[in-house]
């Protein structure tokens, strides 16, 4: 995955010399999650630049090169750091294009590492893909497989306003296919169908897609049922057809994110296929989710607080 | 150069006389225009908060008449003067704070917010110091485009307690960014007597971040004139960025619900013994470059233009609610289908 990423970068500041990329630690060091790796030899530091600790400071330099007229990628380290970047991110990214009548656009892509499960604790194991994507203005993109998080990247170079693009930590060593092809671009909006059945709809989005999958192999294989699971790739915009129709065709949903059940992003979705599948459903729609405490360090601790597959298997059972 | 002192700024030669009746022109057309908009608000066409700058008008003519017209600018929420100052046309700025059509952002923005990028004015912004890292990023482009435009930044004394103020100015400064800081230090951030929020004065703060930082006057057109050229040559040359710290006053309340409990009547009296456009109009005579009479003239001009703004928003209609999700990916709304 990580490579995906690198090279998705790498051709887009090949294909266009407006693309820069700024953060911490992204040059000599290669980024945290070492996907700027080599970026610095090839570019140079005033194309991969570090910066200081400065989140909001390097946030609001992103949205100010863009609307000079530059195409910058922001690295924030984790998706925990983006708390004390939101200023930038909520009041000033997202609204400037709206709130100036459409005279100014803000075509920045901000990168960002989330999720828990390496026993880092409550600070460093956030999954907000959800909150970010509770703010009009933003295009929120979650891959789930190298090739898409490549096709997504990319195509996030190419939006005129800014992109708050997550990856997963646990996602940086997956392996995939991955096209070579420098126009390969995934477009928005647009969820794919990872899996056919005729039981149960899975949705996920970047890591949950996989428990999705994994539990879909599991109630196949102990259970002889089959489910349809549904990668969304970006929750906003938010490819609301692609599962209305699994859904109509099903009558079961089952919405699986790691971030916090209360609020969460899994209860947009429950709503929405409530308002446009109610008389299709079977059960209720049900929401696998991460439990509602601060990720504790604990492994069995933090293991129970994340969801997984058999949680979906428990769920999808709990509604035939 | 001297850092962290208040240094004379002063450089060549004063300017012409014509320079003169421009700035006068534009003190006299915003201080018009915020009374205006003092009475428009009490006639309930403009809502919302509404903060004006009368008093403070020489730092905006001063600061941005010495700017290049590439040369971009962010400001904070008290901006219609810097609007104005840029050769925003008061129209466009009173239709927007009339929320009209043909407004500068077509009612999307009000007051706060006013945009006009065909002048490179990128904006006023109401998050207190939120601004100022999109300063240094302009700085950026500038300096990674490789051409010698700046970017000018306008914020108020009470940006400085932010940790944005401190991100974007030691940004600016390691990465030499050709950023004119300046701080209209009014005197309070809301009722807040600068003095009360700040460890330190203000450019001594700036200056610790290792660019040449200034104290001026204010309230002195000409000297805020000269200042921001001076610096603006100093940035442009590479040096890195330059703060200017802007000694001024305003003579309403920070906003139209302000019941000015934190000062008295005699310290804004005080203050108005030193009016800008007072001070401009005194030196003019003095130097034989304007009389009663023209003077008259050009108060007389600035009211027609003013009117004529408050007749062109009346006029504008509405946006219509069609328009509600111009501008934004629209999302599904929860019809069925
Ligand atoms: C981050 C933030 N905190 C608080 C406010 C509320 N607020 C608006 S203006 C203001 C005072 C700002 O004072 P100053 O920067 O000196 O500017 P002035 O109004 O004096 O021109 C405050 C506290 C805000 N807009 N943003
Ligand atoms: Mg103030």
């Amino acid at each position: 995955m990580r490579e995906a990423i690198r090279e998705a970068m790498r051709e887009e500041m090949l294909r266009d010399q407006r693309v820069f990329l700024m953060g911490e630690d992204i040059g000599a060091y290669g980024g945290s999650y070492a996907c700027t790796r080599g970026l610095l030899d090839e570019f140079g530091p005033e194309r991969v630049r570090d910066t200081p600790i400065s989140e909001s400071g390097i946030v609001g330099a992103g949205v100010g090169a863009a609307l000079a007229g530059f195409i910058p990628m922001v690295e924030i380290m984790t998706i925990n750091f983006s708390l004390v970047a939101l200023d930038q991110i909520v009041n000033n990214a997202s609204k400037l294009h709206y709130m100036s009548g459409g005279q100014v656009n803000v075509p920045l892509v901000l990168r960002m590492a989330s999720g828990g499960g390496s026993q880092l604790g409550a600070t460093h194991s956030h999954s907000l893909e959800g909150m970010f994507a509770h703010f009009p203005g933003l295009t929120v993109v979650c891959p789930a497989f190298p090739g898409d998080a490549k096709g997504l990247l990319k195509r996030s170079f190419r939006e005129p306003n800014p992109v708050v693009f997550i990856e997963h930590t646990a996602l940086y060593g997956a392996r995939g296919e991955v096209p070579d092809d420098p126009e390969h671009l995934v477009e928005f909006g647009q969820a794919s169908m990872v899996r056919s059945g005729t039981d149960v709809t899975l949705v996920g989005y970047s890591g949950s897609v996989h428990q999705c999958y994994r539990a879909a192999d599991m109630l196949s294989a102990e259970h002889g049922l089959t489910a349809d699971v549904i990668d969304l790739r970006t929750i906003r915009p938010l490819d609301m057809s692609t599962v209305v129709s699994s859904v109509r065709r099903t009558n079961r949903a089952v919405v699986v994110e790691d971030d916090w059940k209360f609020g969460g992003f899994a209860g947009e979705i429950a709503a929405q296929i409530m308002e446009r599948a109610f008389d299709w459903l079977d059960a209720p729609v049900a929401r696998v989710a991460g439990k509602d405490v601060p990720m504790p360090y604990n492994r069995n601790l933090e293991y129970a607080a994340l969801p997984s597959e058999e949680d979906v298997v428990e769920a999808v059972l709990a509604m035939l | 150069m001297s850092v962290g002192q208040a240094i004379p700024t002063t450089v060549g030669e004063p300017p012409d006389g014509d320079l003169q009746q421009q700035f006068l022109y534009e003190m006299l057309l915003i201080r018009r225009f915020e009374e205006k908009c003092a009475e428009m608000y009490t006639r309930g066409k403009i809502r919302g908060f509404l903060h004006l700058y009368t008093g403070e008008e020489a730092c905006a003519v001063g600061a941005i008449n010495a700017l290049r017209a590439d040369d971009k600018i962010v400001t904070h929420y008290r901006d219609h003067g810097h609007a104005l100052a840029r050769g925003v046309e008061p129209n466009r700025i009173m239709a927007e704070l009339f929320a009209r059509v043909g407004g500068t952002n077509e009612g999307r923005g009000g007051s706060m917010h006013i945009f006009d990028v065909s002048r490179n004015f990128l904006g006023g912004y109401a998050i207190v110091a939120g601004h100022m890292p999109i300063a240094t990023g302009l700085g950026l482009a500038a300096n990674l485009s490789g051409e010698d435009w700046a970017a000018l930044c306008i914020f108020g004394d009470g940006g400085v307690g932010e940790g944005e103020f401190h991100e974007a100015l030691n940004l600016a400064a390691i990465w030499k960014l050709p950023v004119v800081w300046f701080c209209e230090n009014n005197g309070y951030g809301m009722g807040v007597p600068f003095d009360d929020s700040l460890a330190n004065d203000v450019y001594k703060i700036a200056a610790s971040y290792q660019m040449p930082s200034v104290r001026i006057d204010g309230m002195d057109v000409l000297e805020v004139y000269s200042a921001t050229q001076l610096a603006l040559a100093h940035v442009r040359e590479g040096n890195g960025p330059y703060f200017i710290e802007a000694l001024t006053y305003r003579y309403r309340g920070h906003s139209m619900a302000d019941p000015e409990l934190y000062r008295t009547k005699a310290e804004v009296e005080e203050y108005r013994k030193r009016d800008a456009i007072e001070r401009l109009k005194r030196s003019m005579i003095a130097d034989g470059l304007l009389d009663e009479t023209n003077y008259q003239a050009l108060v007389a001009r600035v009211d027609a233009e003013v009117d004529e703004a408050v007749a062109f928003a009346d006029a504008s209609p509405e946006p219509g609610l069609h328009t509600l999700y111009d501008h934004i990916t629209k999302e599904y709304e929860g019809d069925a289908e």
